[in-house]
Formats: structure tokens, C-alpha cells, sequence
């Protein structure tokens, strides 16, 4: 394979309330996926399919009136039940005490760029819509991964992999990659250590929070490599890699790389091209050192006792990648696998040339430009208010507000995608993958979808007494080219249910 | 059509122009630039919360994933 993988994205986006810093964090997100589901899922709204083995009528148990989207009576019961499907696919839900936004499953890393922003887009419009209800303050959100006192929040990716790749080879191949490569797509943050108590700028947003190699925890004693399991596909033949170390990105190639790279990197690994030894010494230690130096000059120990940077190593990513590339495809290589790796090349000789020559592209960079910038102007030192300020602002995801989006509007930051095609990924799915059928089947039956999930679609139809699952076990399955001529021909759920069962 | 072949590339001399003012050139691009970085910050000064202290410190979140 190249770039081109099922993959996915789950961002938890920063809560604040404007003025009210002691607000109920799980209350607001509630709110805002209330405010969202209320206003833009019509009729009945489908709830997310938890159960998915238990007796169908249980499903019945999410499906609740939309009186209980009235914040009053918002109950802590009630507010684990904020959860919603959405036409483009994706679920938008409370996790914990964060609004998030798991993007619907894509097949590329242009799309994951396209439906990750549109999920911006929906959390924009949602909290635009809980601040008009009467008397209720303005929620902020924020794309970032800390508060800089200790906490941290998510921002997750998932790979479709091979079932037959053993999982020592993941780790194996996967942990040098992952401690380098935050230097193409680290957001950047202002403050030292889990909670900023030193100072400085680092690279990354999340280094400071990982603890462990491998594990299956993403709360505690985070992990480098996740050891989550769940496939949402045949166990048999898939894996669902579940990669929790990512910043969140607002720069589009910054997730474009890191979608891109790292699909190039699975790639390899599932095909065993990687023969050669790139292990890095003590790589939770060397996580932070990277992140805490933004000059890209700090040296890992690799492999057979190498000393390089992580732009170094990230080359040898690139160049293994270009050989694996040229060995499976040569010049049938597809369009957007040669932009990646010509991007993602462009971008390390830029990196090791001078970092400052990415800050069209990179947040890291970006970022850290206008800081010294501001550092410059106003003589600060790194514990100056401000500069923690734009940090965090940085990742408002108001136009008006926040800093990413000034700077794009200053002609500050390269875009990949136009507003047009992001707007329509906040309604419309992709198209290749079975978020087409889940995402058509609620916006042409909406009265009829009682639940869905990323593996069933299940119906409520009139006249039958149980509810109907479909399974979407194949994430391939489901595409417009297998089922839009089928939705076409049905204009009800029941015409669809009884061609599905014929 | 031979017309159109017969078209002159851009001549020599007039690169070898362009590339012989460069000192005039490097400074109004730097002063452009300064310019630039001026307009930028203010107007991130424009729309940066009031009272960056009290703002970040407000900033709370529980963790989270």
C-alpha cells in the first residue's frame, strides 16, 4: 500500500466557559453536542450504537426524546448519553469532560486533512449555537492538548492495519518514527514538564505526558504505542492501530504529513520492508529531548550506537519510504503518495537547513515565530502572561479570535483545501469508505435510524417490532459505488431494509 | 504559428539587469518585511484576550481520552 489506508481522526477539543472558570466542563460539552444535534439532526436523533451484541430492542434504551437536549435537565445520566452521528459520518460526543469529534473513516490523508477541519467547523457551529439560547455564557473551544497545569486531552489517530502483522514489529518500527516525528507535525507549546512549571518553548504539545513504551492505558501512564484493540472491522483480518501520541494540528499539512508519513511508515512495516535497525536508546527520554529543543539539533542514540538528530532519523524514514515506493510502484507511483513523500521531503532539508524556513507549513513553527516575535518586540522573558496567551489562543477555533486563523488570513500559513470543500465535509461524507452509507442512511431516513455505530447502521421501521441492524463489518464496504445506486432506488428505510434483506 | 516560434526567450540582459541592483533591492524587501512583522502584531494585538494572566490561569481542564 501507500498513503492510501482507512484511517481516522478523534480530536478532544480544550472547554472553557467565557468568565465562568469554575463551569462544569462535562455540563458545556454536553451543551455543545446538544446544541449541535438539536439544531442540525432532523427529527429523531440517531444515537450512537453502543451495544452492539446486546438484544436489538436494548438499543431502544439511547434513544431519547429531545426534550432532554433542554440544559436544565441535564443530569449526570443524561450527560453520558451526548452523543450523536452526523450526516458527514462522523460522531460527535462527551468523552470524558471534552466535546469530541471522531471524523468519519477516510481512505487518504487529504481526506483525513478535509473531514478533521470540518470537524473544527461543526464545533464552531455548535458552540455558536449553545451561546443563542438564552442566558447561557459563550463556550470556548480550543484545538490543543493541555492546560499547561497538569492535564492533557487527545488527539487521536486509527490506521486500518493487517491482522497477520505481528505487533512487535509495530512497536519496533513504529517507536523511532513516533519520538521524531513530532518535528513535521508538533502543534508547538509554551511551558516545560506535564504542568509548564519550568519555562521554555518545545516542540510538542503531548511529549511531557508520555511515560511508558507500550501500553493499553491513555489516561495514566501514557504510552508511545497504544495497545488498544478494537478493530470496528472483521477481527480476523484487521487491526484498528490506535495512535494516541499526536498533537492536535490546525496547520492542514501538519496532519497531512503526519496522516501521510505515518500510513507510509504502516506500509513498510506490514510489507516487512524495514530491515533495518533504527531502535531508539530510551525512547520515552528522548521524546522530550526532541520536543525541548526547537533549534532540531539535539542528538538520539540509534540502532547500532549512531548519534542523529530526529530530522536525521525522519530521513531515514523518508529515504527508506522512497525506496519502497520505487520498488512497488516505480512510476505508477499514485498522485498523492509522490506528493507526500516530495512535501515531506521538502520539508525535513528545510527543517535541518533552519527550522524557521517551515513556518508556512508547520504549527510548531508557526507558532514559535510569532512568539519571538512578540519576544523580540516586548523583550519577554518565557514565563511573560502573554506568551502563554498565544499559545493558547493559538488554537481558538473562532475565525475572529483564534491566532492560527489570523495568521492564515494574514497570508502567514499555506492551506491545502478551500473553504468550499471543508464546509461541504461538515454535511456530506466521504465517499469511499461505509461512512457513505451511515452517513447517506441518516440524511435520507433520518425518522428511521434509531442508532448507528462505525460497524451497523440500525433501523426503527414502521409496522416491525424489532429494530433492524445492518452490520458495516467492512470499513471498503458501503462506498457509493457499492450502495448509491441501492440508496437511489429506495426512498424509504423500508424499501432499503427489504432490498438489503431480499 | 512560425511567429509565435520565433518568439525570443527572455533576453539575457534583462536578468542579468535584475540581478545587478540587488542592494537597493534586499533593503526595501527588508523594510517590507519590517513592515509586515509591525501590521502582524498589531493586529494579533487586536484580538489577544485582555489580562493574559488572569485568562490562562482560568484555563482548567480535566483530563481527558
Amino acid at each position: 500500500m501507500s498513503v492510501r489506508r482507512v484511517m481516522g481522526a478523534e480530536v478532544e477539543y480544550g472547554i472553557s466557559v467565557s468568565g465562568q472558570p469554575t463551569a462544569n466542563p462535562m455540563v458545556a460539552s454536553s451543551q455543545v453536542v446538544n446544541a449541535y444535534a438539536s439544531a442540525t439532526v432532523r427529527a429523531r436523533r440517531a444515537r450512537w450504537d453502543f451495544e452492539e451484541e446486546s438484544p436489538l430492542r436494548d438499543a431502544r434504551g439511547f434513544d431519547m426524546s429531545r426534550q432532554v437536549a433542554d440544559q436544565s435537565q441535564l443530569t449526570d445520566e443524561d450527560l453520558g448519553l451526548a452523543n450523536v452521528i452526523l450526516t458527514n459520518g462522523a460522531r460527535l460526543y462527551v468523552d470524558h469532560a471534552h466535546p469530541e469529534y471522531s471524523s468519519p473513516e477516510v481512505t487518504n490523508p487529504l481526506d483525513l486533512v478535509r473531514w478533521d477541519k470540518a470537524g473544527e467547523l461543526v464545533m464552531l457551529d455548535a458552540t455558536r449555537r449553545a451561546a443563542t439560547l438564552p442566558g447561557e455564557p459563550q463556550i470556548l473551544l480550543y484545538k490543543n492538548n493541555t492546560d499547561n497545569k497538569g492535564a492533557s486531552y487527545g488527539a487521536h489517530e486509527n490506521y486500518l492495519m493487517s491482522r497477520a502483522t505481528p505487533f512487535a514489529d509495530i512497536v519496533r518500527h513504529l517507536t523511532p518514527f513516533f519520538v521524531s516525528r513530532q518535528v513535521v507535525c508538533g502543534a508547538g507549546r509554551v511551558g516545560l514538564r506535564q504542568d509548564g512549571h519550568d519555562h521554555g518553548f518545545q516542540i510538542s504539545q503531548r511529549a511531557d505526558f508520555f511515560e511508558v513504551e507500550v501500553g493499553l492505558e491513555t489516561t495514566l501512564k501514557r504510552p508511545i504505542i497504544n495497545t488498544r484493540d478494537e478493530p470496528h472491522a472483521d477481527p480476523e483480518r484487521h487491526r484498528r492501530l490506535h495512535v494516541i501520541i499526536g498533537d492536535a494540528n490546525l496547520a492542514e499539512m501538519s496532519t497531512y504529513l503526519k496522516a501521510g508519513t505515518t500510513a507510509l511508515v504502516l506500509a513498510m512495516i506490514e510489507d516487512r520492508f524495514l530491515d533495518r535497525d533504527l531502535s531508539v536508546e530510551g525512547p520515552v527520554s528522548a521524546l522530550k529531548k526532541v520536543s525541548h529543543d526547537p533549534t532540531c539539533r539535539a542528538l538520539i542514540t540509534v540502532g547500532d550506537g549512531r548519534k542523529m538528530t530526529a530530522v536525521q532519523l525522519q530521513m531515514e524514514y523518508l529515504e527508506l519510504s522512497r525506496k519502497y515506493c520505487e520498488d512497488r510502484y516505480g512510476s505508477d507511483i499514485d498522485e498523492q503518495t509522490a506528493d507526500v513523500l516530495s512535501r515531506w521531503e521538502s520539508v525535513l532539508t528545510r527543517l535541518e537547513r533552519d527550522p524557521a524556513e517551515c513556518a508556512r507549513e508547520l504549527d510548531w513553527v508557526a507558532k514559535l515565530k510569532l512568539l519571538q516575535r512578540y519576544r523580540d518586540r516586548d523583550g519577554l522573558d518565557w514565563d511573560a502572561p502573554v506568551l502563554h496567551l498565544i499559545d493558547l489562543q493559538y488554537a481558538d477555533i473562532r475565525p475572529e479570535k483564534g491566532l492560527y486563523h489570523r495568521l492564515v488570513r494574514l497570508g502567514q500559513i499555506d492551506r491545502l483545501l478551500d473553504d468550499e470543500t471543508v464546509e461541504q465535509a461538515m454535511h456530506e461524507p466521504p465517499t469511499d469508505t461505509r461512512a457513505y452509507f451511515r452517513g447517506q442512511c441518516l440524511s435520507r431516513y433520518p425518522e428511521q435510524v434509531a442508532a448507528a455505530s462505525w460497524d451497523s447502521v440500525i433501523f426503527d421501521l414502521p409496522g416491525r417490532e424489532s429494530l433492524q441492524r445492518v452490520p458495516t463489518t467492512d470499513p471498503l464496504r458501503g462506498t457509493r459505488e457499492h450502495v448509491g445506486e441501492l440508496l437511489d432506488n429506495s426512498p424509504t428505510a423500508q424499501a432499503l431494509v427489504a432490498a438489503l434483506t431480499h | 504559428m512560425p511567429q509565435e516560434h520565433k518568439h525570443p526567450k527572455k533576453s539575457s540582459d534583462e536578468v542579468e539587469e535584475v540581478e545587478a541592483s540587488p542592494s537597493t533591492d534586499a533593503a526595501d524587501r527588508k523594510e517590507a518585511l519590517d513592515d509586515d512583522v509591525d501590521a502582524i502584531l498589531d493586529e494579533i494585538d487586536d484580538v489577544l484576550e485582555t489580562n493574559a494572566e488572569d485568562f490562562v490561569k482560568s484555563f482548567i481542564q480535566k483530563g481527558g481520552e
